[in-house]
């Protein structure tokens, strides 16, 4: 059970949050212009990596703020969470 | 007692405090103090129970968690009984009543037993080998399996005892009150920490508590007693707050814990009531201190399981704190030095000692010399190659080992003894160090995996950590204690310590024998019954992975989880296979540590408290009026309300009747209901249904479908329009809080550009929803000032009103086809405008119909539910809805997906009606649609989704989603059920009012 820092909250318990899944997947701006393979690689395509993977986790017993986690899947350590819209961190 | 077992004027014996317990039938006597295993030796009793495969007898071989033999069936009460809880745990009460598990017909006279003689048919795999083939005999094997093996009997009536759970926070949590834990507590109050100090046992101090020979000496005194001063000095701390018999359970990531604390089990049954028996602690903690200790091993030879074969630690315990010999005639086996405090502690009881084996060359350290001083027979380089007595073991054959250990030499000497003490060692408790994702090394010099890497802030201290001699446990304990809290000073910076040191080592993990391996039976899993011979042929059959090789051979997979039996199992891995052991790895220990009741784990989340329910401002009135309700998520709707014995068909029927024929009343509180604000709101609700919304005026509703980004329908719902930058979004009852996070998700991460904001009040408001040919009267007596005719307040359209002070939405949408109204208040109107509702329709037998109508008559009119037509596979276009997809907007949620090449593909399933043959036939909801059920395998065509008996068309309508079923309309096809097969015509999916007539009354 992780302790996650809100970073509109502060420091509260793991049964509070949602995962989101993978960060930085940003809704093509044009849908409509891309083909099948381009569409479905924005719908399905995820990562699932051993290492510090960038997810989006959400407050939703709390602000109900979406936020960003960089998190490392091999010991659930959080190595930082930033805001929406801010860059992933160089880790 | 014929025997004089029990030691008088031991200090954690109330010999004033006689108890008696119920030991298989039999009535027995102990003291308060006494474990029931420490109460059962006492009576000479060793023999407790059978073993799992072979039914060989068992009898108390620990004094602690690690037991794998003395697991017994406490009470014998329906709701009360506990099975498999070790005796060398359970506190002796006044009453206790206690039996043995795994034996038929008795302990003494086991039917299995022959299994014992069959050992060479039961290999490791047996289970495997033999209960796969064939297959059809398994039935045959399970009647003998259950009958004659099994561990104890669950309780077979409700838990009637209740539990409790509490969070707890501290900055040192301290797991183990033994005299690191303690000094470690003791470092960390000084420094001003909140400590919480946990201990499994009743009281603090560990093994060192009873500690009672003249060698250990802290700061110049018997270690014992400087001990009970540091405790006492605890208990007055104010900063330190300490859980006896308190264990823990679970070691999680981020220092979360579990712990359970036993309230009630050592009282006698009469002094239980009403209070809690266990406690589950949550806790967080800064930093953690594990010091569990270690818990001795055995050692591995020919017929190792007999009663009366104990750890020599535990024969010790017994002795200096319970006050009790295990036997009279004793015999210790070991291969270190701390097997000779047992001596000493025999010597000093003044029980008899009649040898010592000890496979070492020799040792001269200050214990053993003084072992040596006192006469006792040492036979050095020697080994146990077999044990006598069935029951009891009354005699052990020893032999000289040759030089390179691996086999016996010289002429066989018998020793008898009623108790062998045995010790092979120590392991760390790393269980807890491991579940909390710790990695381990190996170590060795004594052979121990020890904790090396963690990620969480968190240290192992004493002999948790592999120290073992009294100097290195205290030393260590304040060295590492400070640098973890990054202390510089303690007040145990100059403690004195004295104590023997152990100065040779030697291991063997499998003990040679004058027979061959195979005609031997060396235990490893006492419980499991799997002997170093089953390691060897997995080995043999070529499971390399430690992880396999003890799934095959059930090697530590009993109740203990092998905490006896890993070490030794490992060993003879590595050793057969020339592997180093630390390149092995361990297997993996899970939680919990220690077995969890249910009750423990779900508190008080029983009964009504095992979820929440919601329930909507006019409950009570469905309640008085006789309502029977259904779960639509976690809220409890009127179903049907059931008239005199009316079944729910008929109940339906004629509420079903009153609503197109005259007026029912809809309790429709629960739909999700979300307040949209914000300059940019119409452009969100653009982007999120997939029809237009531009255009809608002020006071206007509209119906919207919403998708899912894969194009799959989602939720649907009503949207009114109350002001220009102000909308009232309905959605389903059990999709309010997924749609309200998706809507909040994609305005916060994808369009935070939007001036929109959301605003959940679905439990602000109530609704009541009048429908019906009659329902404009109703509404107009209530509300004497609206204008309802058509031209002012029109279907899909929205008015604000007064009714006294209560502001109420009006809104004329349906779901029904009828005519229909809902009202909207606040929710603590609700009930007030409801039965306003039931009095104005009195006079037209207004009628309250519940979810189940409510489904028929929207069903009549082929309008769907998501979640009940729908399944997360089906696009607005498989639903025959494609004149909700607007054609204009370049983007909404999911449009792009509506034409992938799966979407558009023509054979996908979609919705359509479906009508019985014969009219009366109703067709069961999930029922399988065929068209020919001959031809195996019957290819199925989809499935119906809603069906009902229409009380207005007297007939059967269904919904389904049926593969083409576009193409389909007017085609037979079958509906095969267990014992017929339905004719079915594929149909429209609007079976009433085609032409949306009875809208306007
Ligand atoms: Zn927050």
């Amino acid at each position: 059970m992780f302790l996650i820092n809100c970073p509109y909250c502060g420091e509260r318990d793991q049964s509070e949050f949602v995962s989101g899944g993978e960060a930085h997947i940003a809704r093509p701006k044009q849908p409509t212009e891309l083909n099948d393979d381009q569409w479905a690689e924005y719908l399905f395509m995820r990562k699932n990596i051993k290492g510090i993977q960038f997810e989006r986790w959400n407050h939703a017993h709390g602000c109900r703020k979406w936020f960003n986690v960089a998190r490392d899947t091999s010991n659930d350590k959080i190595e930082k969470i930033y805001k929406m819209g801010e860059q992933p961190p160089k880790l | 007692m014929s025997k004089n077992l029990r030691i008088n004027n031991k200090q954690f014996i109330d010999e004033t405090r006689k108890l008696s317990f119920i030991f298989n039938g039999k009535k027995l006597y102990g003291y308060k103090g006494d474990t029931l295993a420490s109460a059962l030796l006492s009576n000479d009793i060793h023999l407790v129970g059978r073993s799992f495969k072979y039914h060989r007898p068992r009898g108390i071989m620990t004094s602690g968690s690690e037991e794998p033999n003395a697991i017994l069936q406490i009470g014998n009460d329906d709701a009360l009984t506990e099975p498999n809880v070790r005796a060398t745990e359970i506190e002796l009460y006044d009453g206790l009543i206690c039996n043995s598990q795994n034996c038929w017909p008795s302990v003494k006279f086991d039917i299995g037993g022959i299994n014992n003689f069959l050992s060479p048919l039961l290999p490791a795999g047996f289970y495997y080998k033999t209960f796969m083939w064939p297959a059809s005999f398994w039935e045959k094997y399970e009647y003998f399996i259950r009958k004659s093996a099994g561990l104890g009997k669950s309780p077979t009536k409700q838990d009637p005892d209740m539990y409790d759970h509490r969070y707890m926070h501290c900055d040192i949590l301290i797991i183990g009150g033994g005299v690191s834990g303690l000094i470690a507590a003791k470092i960390a109050s000084d420094d001003n920490k909140k400590v919480l100090l946990l201990e499994d046992k009743e009281l603090l101090g560990g093994s060192l508590i009873y500690d009672d020979n003249d060698i250990s000496k802290i700061d110049n005194q018997k270690s014992s007693e400087w001990l009970k001063k540091l405790i006492e000095n605890i208990k007055n701390d104010k900063n330190i707050v300490i859980k006896t018999r308190t264990s823990l359970a679970a070691y999680h990531n981020y220092n979360f814990l579990l712990a359970r604390q036993n309230l009630t089990d050592h009282l006698s049954v009469n002094d239980r009531n009403n209070k809690i028996r266990q406690r589950l602690y949550k806790i967080r903690a800064k930093k953690v201190i594990i010091s569990t200790g270690a818990i001795e091993r055995p050692q591995v030879f020919h017929n190792n399981d007999r009663p009366g074969i104990m750890l020599a630690s535990a024969v010790k315990k017994y002795i200096d704190y319970y006050g009790v010999r295990c036997g009279l005639e004793n015999v210790i086996f070991t291969n270190n030095d701390s097997a000779y405090e047992t001596a000493l502690s025999l010597h000093k009881s003044g029980t008899k000692l009649n040898a010592i084996v000890d496979i070492r060359n020799n040792s001269s350290s200050e214990i053993v010399n003084k072992v040596k001083s006192l006469g006792i027979q040492i036979y050095w380089n020697h080994t146990i190659v077999n044990t006598k007595g069935y029951k009891r073991i009354n005699k052990v054959t020893i032999m000289k080992l040759n030089d390179k250990g691996n086999d016996v030499i010289g002429k066989k000497i018998e020793l008898n003894c009623d108790c062998l003490a045995i010790s092979g060692g120590w392991t760390p408790m790393v269980h807890l160090f491991t579940q909390s994702g710790g990695k381990l090394k190996f170590d060795n010099k004594d052979n121990i995996f020890v904790p090396d890497k963690t990620n969480l802030n968190q240290l192992s201290i004493g002999s948790a950590k592999g120290d073992f001699e009294l100097d290195d446990v205290l030393k260590n304990s304040i060295k590492d204690t400070k640098k973890f809290l990054q202390i510089e000073n303690s007040n145990f910076d100059k403690i004195d310590i004295q104590c023997s040191k152990e100065n040779e080592k030697k291991n063997i993990w499998l003990l040679p024998s004058d027979k061959p391996l195979s005609k031997t039976k060396p235990f490893l899993d006492y419980q499991n019954d799997s002997t170093a011979k089953d390691i060897k042929l997995a080995l043999r059959e070529g499971f390399k992975s430690i992880e396999h090789v003890k799934r095959y051979t059930t090697t530590g997979m009993g109740t203990d989880q092998g905490k006896l039996a890993n070490m030794h199992a490992l060993g003879i891995v590595a050793d057969t296979t020339n592997t180093n052991m630390g390149d092995l790895g361990t297997t993996t220990f899970r939680p919990p540590y220690t077995p969890l009741t249910f009750g423990t784990i779900v508190g008080r989340n029983v009964g009504q408290f095992f979820d929440i329910f919601r329930k909507t401002p006019m409950h009570d009135w469905h309640v008085d009026n006789n309502a029977k309700f259904e779960n639509v998520g976690q809220w409890k709707r009127a179903w049907y309300y059931p008239k005199n014995s009316e079944t729910m068909h008929d109940a339906v029927q004629r509420e079903s009747k009153a609503a197109r024929e005259s007026c029912g009343i809809l309790d429709a509180s629960t739909l999700g209901k979300i307040d949209i604000q914000g300059t940019d709101a119409n452009e969100f609700l653009n982007r999120v249904y997939t029809n237009a919304w531009s255009k809608l005026q002020i006071g206007k509703c509209r119906y919207g479908l919403m998708l899912n980004e894969d194009g799959m329908v989602y939720d649907d719902g009503v949207t009114t329009k109350l002001g220009e930058n102000h909308y009232l979004m309905t959605t389903t009852t059990g999709g309010a809080a997924n749609v309200m996070s998706k809507l909040e998700d994609y305005l916060q991460t994808e369009w935070p550009e939007l001036d929109v904001f959301l605003t959940s009040v679905t439990d602000h408001y109530a609704t009541a929803s009048v429908c019906g040919p009659n329902a404009k009267k109703i509404i107009n007596k209530i509300f004497k000032d609206l204008d309802l005719s058509d031209e002012s307040f029109p279907h899909m359209s929205f008015k604000e009103v007064k009714l006294g002070n209560i502001n109420c939405r009006v809104m004329r949408i349906s779901f029904t086809g009828e005519l229909s109204y809902e009202i909207n208040v606040e929710a603590s109107y609700g009930k007030y405008i409801w039965e306003k509702c039931i009095e104005a329709g009195k006079e037209f037998n207004i009628t309250p119909y519940g979810t189940e109508t409510m489904h028929l008559l929207r069903a009549e009119k082929g309008f769907i539910i998501v979640g009940q037509d729908t399944d997360g596979t089906m696009t607005p276009v498989d639903l025959q809805m494609d004149w909700i997809i607007s054609k204009k907007k370049y983007d909404f949620i999911g449009k792009r997906s509506l034409y992938r090449s799966d979407t558009v593909r023509e054979d996908r399933k979609q919705l359509v009606g479906l009508l019985t043959d014969d009219p009366n036939e109703i067709l069961e909801e999930g029922a399988q649609i065929v068209k020919d059920e001959n031809k195996k395998p019957v290819n199925m065509l989809g499935h119906v989704t809603s069906s009902y008996f229409s009380p207005t068309l007297k007939k059967s309508i269904a919904l389904a989603v049926l593969k083409e079923g576009k193409k389909l309309k007017g085609q037979k096809l079958l509906v095969p059920m267990i014992d017929k097969t339905i004719k079915v015509t594929v149909s429209d999916t609007v079976f009433l009012d085609k032409e949306n007539e009875r809208i306007n009354g």
